[in-house]
């Protein structure tokens, strides 16, 4: 199990010691142009999470190529390049020009106009400029997360990334929202329940590795998404609050999969699944 | 500089400075930094910590002056002596203390970083705004400081011959760069990290975007 953070949650070039703290690094999203994100307000807080509207502020693809991914490299952490666009060429042209990385391919961040293209459509379009481990971040907005997984794995993905946030509004005392955007990606302990179901359905439907994230806390979420079929976890909102939270989950994980009468974190694997019951068709 | 750190810290004093709160805790491992810095403190029951500068340093502590707002400055402020709260920091760039005619300038809780830059400076001279005579209490806090209310705006009372480091809400900052082009301004941003995580406390100052915890949030155009 790899213990990773969500993409966006972290810059390593900032805050190297907590990336090296993790089994590798994901990077914020990489678009073909630089951007500069979307105005302020971008995050606010809600009474069990946060909302935020970042916009996919990044270098774009020619400087993250020559400036950025060198100095990632240099802190020999395992790299994972989040990469995103606005249309399935503009994915696979990223996908084309990186080597000796995972791709984990952004296709469901809130904040921003989507591709028009499927994700499977995507995938199969980076699939064929990569030969790079491929994985796809689903939203869980997604109606029927068995059929996307489905979908993505047949494109070529090898990997399910799940979940990225929701989308959500909250307003201030004068009924305005918060966000200047209006609406913003919900992340934090909210999301957990939201996660849990994404990776146990998405478990259900491939035996692809999954990265299970959103709302993990403590080493007990990361424990219960492992049950539900995550084979590694990746923290978001929580290294924000807590930059040690990586080893502080690591050791509480093992200590939780104890209490739960398991002999380690990976022996709970999948275990939620097989409680659920099937439907008759 | 100081290499920020995060403990878990015991609270030691909470106080009524009018409106405001005065929260201190022990300093345990950590350092107070440059005026100006500032450090996330868990708000207890509340997802995200919340930035706030330093107000004073107390030999073997750390004080914060908050402004009871919103549901995590009333969990600062309603902490009792003995709790225990995670604190990290120095983080950001506070004040540059090379200046040759120093004069510390403050609006509201944008008091807050100047206490502890007074001492750091030598009690230069200082000008104060408040909304009202209870806000204005806090000015306890720099007692050489000349004090203005509202509707009397500190930039009809400041001199204009000095070098300005400046604290309060945006107009305010904005008002002094436009009299001072070269002060030092303290910036304050909606923050969830407070070490360049999250992308969320960027401020637009001339077409750019600036990530105020690490860029910031002390800021200098000139």
């Amino acid at each position: 199990m790899l213990l990773l953070n969500a993409s966006g949650c972290l810059d390593a070039l900032t805050a190297p010691d907590v990336a090296s703290s993790l089994d590798a690094f994901v990077t914020k999203t990489v678009t073909p142009d630089p951007r500069k994100g979307n105005v302020p307000v971008r995050i606010a807080e809600t009474d069990f999470g946060m909302l935020n509207a970042i916009g996919l502020a990044n270098p774009g693809r020619d400087v993250f190529l020559a400036e950025t991914l060198p100095q990632l490299r240099a802190l020999n952490v395992p790299l994972w390049v989040s990469v995103g666009g606005f249309a399935a060429n503009e994915y696979a042209e990223t996908c084309a020009q990186l080597d000796d990385v995972t791709i984990e391919l952004n296709l469901s961040c809130p904040n921003v106009d989507e591709a028009p293209e499927s994700a499977a459509e995507i995938v199969a379009a980076c699939r064929e400029a990569t030969a790079n481990p491929l994985y796809a971040k689903v939203s869980p907005h997604s109606w029927d997360m068995g059929e996307t997984v489905r979908a993505v794995e047949a494109a070529g993905a090898d990997g399910i990334s799940l979940v990225n946030t929701l989308r959500g509004v909250a307003l201030d005392a004068r009924l305005r929202p918060k966000l200047a955007r209006g609406a913003g990606g919900y992340s934090g302990p909210a999301l957990k329940p939201v996660a849990l179901a994404a990776v146990l359905a998405a478990r259900s439907a491939t035996e692809l590795p999954i990265v299970g994230m959103g709302g993990v806390c403590t080493g007990r979420d990361a424990l219960e998404l492992i049950a539900c079929g995550a084979t590694h976890v990746a923290l978001g909102t929580v290294l924000f609050a807590d930059p040690d939270a990586p080893a502080r989950v690591r050791e509480e994980l093992d200590a939780e999969a104890t209490r739960a009468g398991f002999d380690g974190p990976t022996d709970a694997f999948g275990i939620a699944v097989h409680g659920v019951a099937r439907p008759a068709n | 500089m100081s290499r920020p750190r995060r403990e878990r810290l015991r609270v030691t004093g909470v106080e009524d400075v009018g409106p405001y709160a005065l929260v201190r805790v022990d300093r345990g491992g950590l350092e107070p930094g440059v005026p100006g810095q500032f450090f996330m403190l868990e708000a207890p029951g509340r997802v995200l910590p919340r930035p706030m500068s330093l107000c004073l340093a107390p030999r073997g502590e750390l004080g914060f002056l908050l402004d009871p707002i919103g549901p995590g400055t009333v969990a600062l402020a309603t902490l009792e002596v003995g709790d225990r709260i995670n604190v990290f920091g120095p983080l950001g760039n506070g004040f540059r203390l090379d200046v040759a005619r120093p004069l510390l300038v403050g609006g509201g809780i944008g008091i807050a970083p100047l206490p502890y830059l007074s001492e750091a400076l030598e009690r230069p001279p200082a000008v104060l705004g408040f909304r009202s005579e209870h806000h204005a209490e806090a000015a306890a806090l720099l007692p050489n400081a000349e004090v203005v209310i509202d509707p009397t705006l500190i930039t009809e009372v400041m001199p204009l011959d000095r070098d300005v480091l400046a604290c309060g809400p945006e107009p305010m900052l904005e008002a002094v760069r436009a009299l001072v082009p070269d002060a030092q301004l303290a910036w304050e941003a909606p923050m969830a990290c407070g070490y360049g995580a999250c992308y969320g406390c960027v401020v637009e100052v001339d077409g750019e975007l600036k990530r105020l915890c690490v860029e910031g949030p002390v800021l200098c155009f000139s």
